[in-house]
């Protein structure tokens, strides 16, 4: 079935981009993504139908189960993406605490060590 | 008294976070021998940080916790900033370490001029013990064995000897624990020489409650990895 091909190449894309660092396109493909998704939500909602027939299109029997699939991936997007900027933040926040501390101990008493 | 002319070339890193009990005890213990002690006061809510600079050590004080690996960081950071230093040597702030075992290992750096000593209470002795302590390590060990490729007897001691023309190859990056088994991987990466010498871990009421619960070791596992996905 088509639908199986399509969520494991969500999860494939996923885990994909959750290894790849910082990429500068990451950005660029996320705003596509984002844009696409409200272009499909927006279809959605005007014509309830269509995404029946998308449904059975691609193997899925009933509409709102297509819909809990994709909310599916794309949290695992977001979920990986915030992820990443967590450990970003906590990066820097290291590096300004860290030269914070240094910069003191070097006001305080640049006689000793 | 501290200054030994030949320790002088030697600074003492010591990572502290609310170890206010038996902080002034071990800087004591360093400033009898060493006349560089830093302590690295990791945002505690005690008076670590006073008591430590009481007893004569320079303190560093991070403004919020970074855990133990941050802030050797800062430690090594703040002895690579410094020219004459040949020597770092690591110690825990709890008192499990012994400070003539520190002195130990640098003679055997110093006549051997290896990059890393390493502490191993397993090759030593560990005084007290507890059982499900000794086979959780020994499962470190074979862990770190497997992962970082090095042949050590013990993965998660915070005692070490390193030589500081080594130090910028050893930047620590993983939060928590993880960052013992994260040293011994750059050890392995960049081919560092190290020797292994046997210490007594004094395991006290007092380090006992302090160290990390068994159950971190999920954490660290977990976290290098993550480490090593990314790398």
């Amino acid at each position: 079935m088509l639908i199986k091909a399509l969520l494991i190449v969500g999860v494939g894309g996923a885990a994909f981009h959750a290894l790849r660092t910082r990429d500068p396109g990451g950005r660029a493909l996320r705003r596509i993504a984002a844009v696409c998704f409200a272009v499909a939500g927006t279809l959605a909602v005007l014509f309830p139908g269509a995404v029946t027939w998308l449904a059975e299109r691609v193997g899925v029997g009933r509409g709102t189960d297509l819909v809990l699939y994709a909310l599916v991936i794309a949290f695992l997007f977001t979920a990986i993406g915030l992820y990443q900027r967590v450990q970003l933040l906590e990066e820097r926040i290291a590096q300004l605490t860290r030269a914070l501390a240094l910069h003191n101990a070097d006001r305080h008493r640049d006689d000793v060590d | 008294m501290a200054g030994e002319g030949e320790l002088d070339d030697v600074t003492v890193i010591v990572p502290a976070f609310n170890e206010a009990a038996s902080i002034g005890a071990v800087v004591n213990g360093l400033r009898d021998h060493f006349a560089h002690v830093v302590v690295i006061d990791d945002a505690s809510t005690d008076d670590t940080a006073a008591i430590a600079d009481g007893a004569g050590a320079t303190v560093l004080r991070h403004s919020v916790n970074l855990g133990q690996g941050g802030a050797l960081q800062t430690g090594f950071d703040h002895v690579r900033a410094r020219s004459g230093r040949t020597w770092v040597v690591t110690f825990d702030a709890d008192g499990q370490h012994r400070v003539a075992d520190a002195l130990e290992m640098l003679r055997v750096a110093r006549s051997e001029d290896v990059d890393v000593v390493l502490a191993s209470r397993f090759t030593g002795a560990a005084r007290d013990i507890p059982r499900r302590r000794a086979w959780l390590l020994r499962g470190a060990v074979l862990f770190t064995r497997w992962t970082a490729g090095l042949a050590v007897t013990d993965a998660h001691n915070g005692l070490r000897v390193i030589n500081t023309r080594v130090l910028d190859r050893l930047r620590i990056t993983l939060p928590g624990m993880a960052h013992a088994s994260e040293l011994l991987g750059l050890v392995a990466r960049h081919r560092l020489s190290f020797r292994e010498v046997p210490v007594t871990i004094v395991y006290s009421a007092y380090s006992r409650a302090k160290s990390q619960p068994d159950l971190n070791a999920i954490n660290i596992v977990f976290e290098l990895a993550l480490a090593r996905l990314r790398a």
